[in-house]
């Protein structure tokens, strides 16, 4: 089912959530909403399950207005970040619930119930926790009955919010690929709310970044990787170096000093130059734009990670710097650096 | 030399502890303590009201006035209580599941009862209904015995126990969240279908809990009843206004054995309340996390 979201608004007293948001989710798309905290994620996610209503704007799914049905009316699978599983209640009895609570005159029989249940249990291979309360499982076996438990209403779209939140790095991953291949399997349009980008470029289709109550960038886990719209999205998504630098008739300075590069169509005035860590090609002493001094170097894997201090005119700025091992950095080398692919952004005013 | 030493360090069992003759001084004071204003009291009551045997004992309690007195009681108790409980489920559901203005004031008023004199609780319902107050002459107009009366004893009683189900239910409620409500609501469940197969379940030791409290404090209560009751006899004396009758009237075995069944109730009360508390540190255990 199609989501398309318009201009929503939503203030928690002065502090607005959600600022004007639009957003389009075709059907069965698997999308992400990635920010920090207090971007208004979650309050989106919420508002489309119908579980807070915004102050103006309009959802609906396949052209229908929704905010005019309640929660239950929008057949909504919803996956709360604390699993909010029914404590008193057997894993089978929670799986069960919204197909026991189904109005008479649709509700299945008591043998259809306990087939679907067993279905869904198997979908998430905990079949064999069926008698068992939410209080003596895992929290990864929490976090899949939660999911069985909203499949078992066959919604329309699912939304997950910080699926993984709660969950220790290992169970994360795991569940991550499970997620995926879960949705290959079912194709329900699903959304998932998230504060991990690692979690957000692996697992969706699109990634939707959002900061302070607007989306920044809508786009593939591609796009907001190498063509981050913003300089937001570009401090968010991936490491990055920033540093402070003018831009003045098409020359960018650091510092009152020229750098050799090319800030293509930025407006001039103050702006901020932005280089992955691993895009910062390391030079001899005197070659490149910028120069430094090597402060400190781990080495792992494939690569060796150096703390450079550039010499600037106030203090010395620290910059982290991934570089390949062929050619081994110490502590004290004064070396050359050019940024081989870069972004400049306008400062925000 | 050392190992004096050693053995001088074993004597105090563990450097963590008090020294033993501490400890046994503390518990011997709290053990006199308790003895003195809690067991003494309670064996004294019975002592007295089987002081005369027990044929004695079944006679005072077999007595028409005694039994108007405890079937009132139990009246008032079960109004009391229902309307109580009634009243404490919709103030903690308030409470706890919706923000709106005032919710602090109403917080803060659901302690009064607590916090004002029993005495003055009454004289507020004679203030309201009495010969004198605001609806007094309309009730006597259109019938209505409040005063002196069941009625007006119930709601006393109500007034004086109301904050006991809300006061046990609230941070219940609170510690337990909204999110099983919502899950709920979004797998389709009815408000209904909600309060009666997930908030009820999940609350369910904590209204026990309130009921059990607030039935001991309604059938135990005397100040405010006192005043409403107009000591009626053999029709509106309560268990406790009965008890102070006859001991007035010198009939002590009449007036301990009254004693002893309100003991008795506080005992049942004191071990149901032990159980129903460790069923509630069960009903606090989250389901996340």
């Amino acid at each position: 089912m199609a989501i398309e979201v318009q201009n929503i608004v939503k203030k928690f007293g002065a502090f607005a959530a959600l600022d004007g948001v639009d957003l389009k989710v075709a059907d069965g798309e698997l999308v992400a909403l990635l920010g920090p905290s207090g971007s208004g994620k979650t309050t989106l996610l919420r508002i489309i399950a119908g579980l807070d209503w915004p102050d103006s704007g309009s959802v609906k799914f396949d052209g229908e207005d929704a905010l005019s049905r309640g929660a239950g009316e929008r057949h909504v699978g919803f996956v709360f970040q604390h699993y909010a599983l029914f404590r008193h209640m057997t894993v089978f009895e929670n799986v069960a619930f919204g197909l026991r609570v189904q109005p008479r005159a649709i509700r299945k029989d008591e043998a259809t119930i306990r087939a679907r249940v067993k279905e869904l249990l198997d979908l998430v291979q905990l079949d064999w926790l069926a008698t068992r309360y939410p209080s003596q499982l895992s929290g990864g076996q929490r976090q899949r009955i939660a999911l069985a438990r909203a499949l078992a209403i066959e919604p329309r779209i699912l939304l997950l919010d910080e699926p993984f939140g709660a969950l220790d790095a290992k169970v994360r991953k795991e569940l991550r690929k499970w997620l995926r291949s879960l949705h290959e399997e079912i194709h329900v349009t699903s959304i998932f709310v998230t504060h991990d980008q690692e979690e957000a470029l692996e697992v969706a289709n699109r990634v939707v970044v959002m900061d302070k109550g607007k989306i920044e960038q809508i786009g593939t886990p591609g796009d907001v990787y190498d063509n981050p719209a913003t300089a937001f999205v570009h401090s968010f998504i991936g490491e990055s170096i920033m540093l402070p630098v003018d831009v003045r008739d098409g020359r960018v300075e650091l510092d009152g000093r020229a750098l050799d590069i090319d800030p293509g169509d930025v407006a001039s005035g103050a702006s901020k130059l932005f280089v992955r860590r691993h895009d910062m090609q390391v030079g001899p002493a005197g070659s490149g734009t910028l120069q430094g001094t090597v402060k400190h170097v781990r080495s792992f894997g494939p690569i060796q990670r150096a703390d450079i201090a550039l010499a600037a005119q106030h203090g010395d700025t620290l910059v982290e710097i991934d570089a390949p091992r062929d050619n081994p950095l110490s502590p004290g080398d004064v070396i050359g650096l050019k940024p081989r692919r870069f972004r400049i952004f306008a400062a925000e005013a | 030399m050392t190992k004096d030493l050693s053995q001088s360090f074993t004597a105090r069992d563990d450097l963590r502890t008090e020294p033993r003759a501490m400890r046994y001084v503390l518990i011997a004071l709290a053990i006199a303590f308790l003895t003195i204003f809690v067991v003494l009291p309670l064996a004294l009551v019975f002592a007295q009201a089987f002081s005369r045997g027990v044929g004695a004992y079944i006679a005072a309690l077999g007595d028409p006035e005694a039994w108007s007195a405890i079937r009132l009681t139990l009246s008032v108790a079960a109004i009391s209580v229902s309307l109580n409980l009634a009243f404490g489920l919709v103030a903690a559901w308030a409470v706890t599941k919706f923000e709106f203005r005032g919710k602090t004031l109403l917080i803060s008023l659901i302690d009064l009862p607590f916090s004002v004199s029993p005495v003055i609780s009454g004289l507020v319902f004679v203030l309201l209904f009495g010969a004198q107050g605001y609806f007094g002459p309309w009730l006597r107009d259109h019938g209505f015995q409040v005063l002196f009366a069941l009625p007006g004893i119930a709601l006393a009683t109500t007034f004086v126990t109301f904050p006991f189900v809300a006061r046990a239910l609230i941070p219940l409620m609170q510690e337990q969240g909204t999110q099983e409500e919502e899950a709920a609501l979004s797998l389709g469940a009815s408000g209904f279908q909600t309060f009666f197969r997930v908030t009820l379940p999940n609350i369910k030791w904590g209204v026990l809990y309130g009921v059990l409290l607030c039935n001991a404090r309604a059938m135990g209560e005397f100040g405010a009843v006192s005043v409403v009751s107009g000591h009626i006899r053999g029709e509106t004396n309560t268990m406790p206004l009965l008890v102070e009758i006859l001991y007035n009237e010198y009939q002590f075995v009449a007036a301990f054995a009254i004693a002893s069944l309100l003991a008795m109730l506080a005992l049942v009360t004191l071990v149901v309340k032990t159980y129903l508390e460790r069923n509630l540190d069960e009903g606090l255990r989250p389901s996340g996390d």
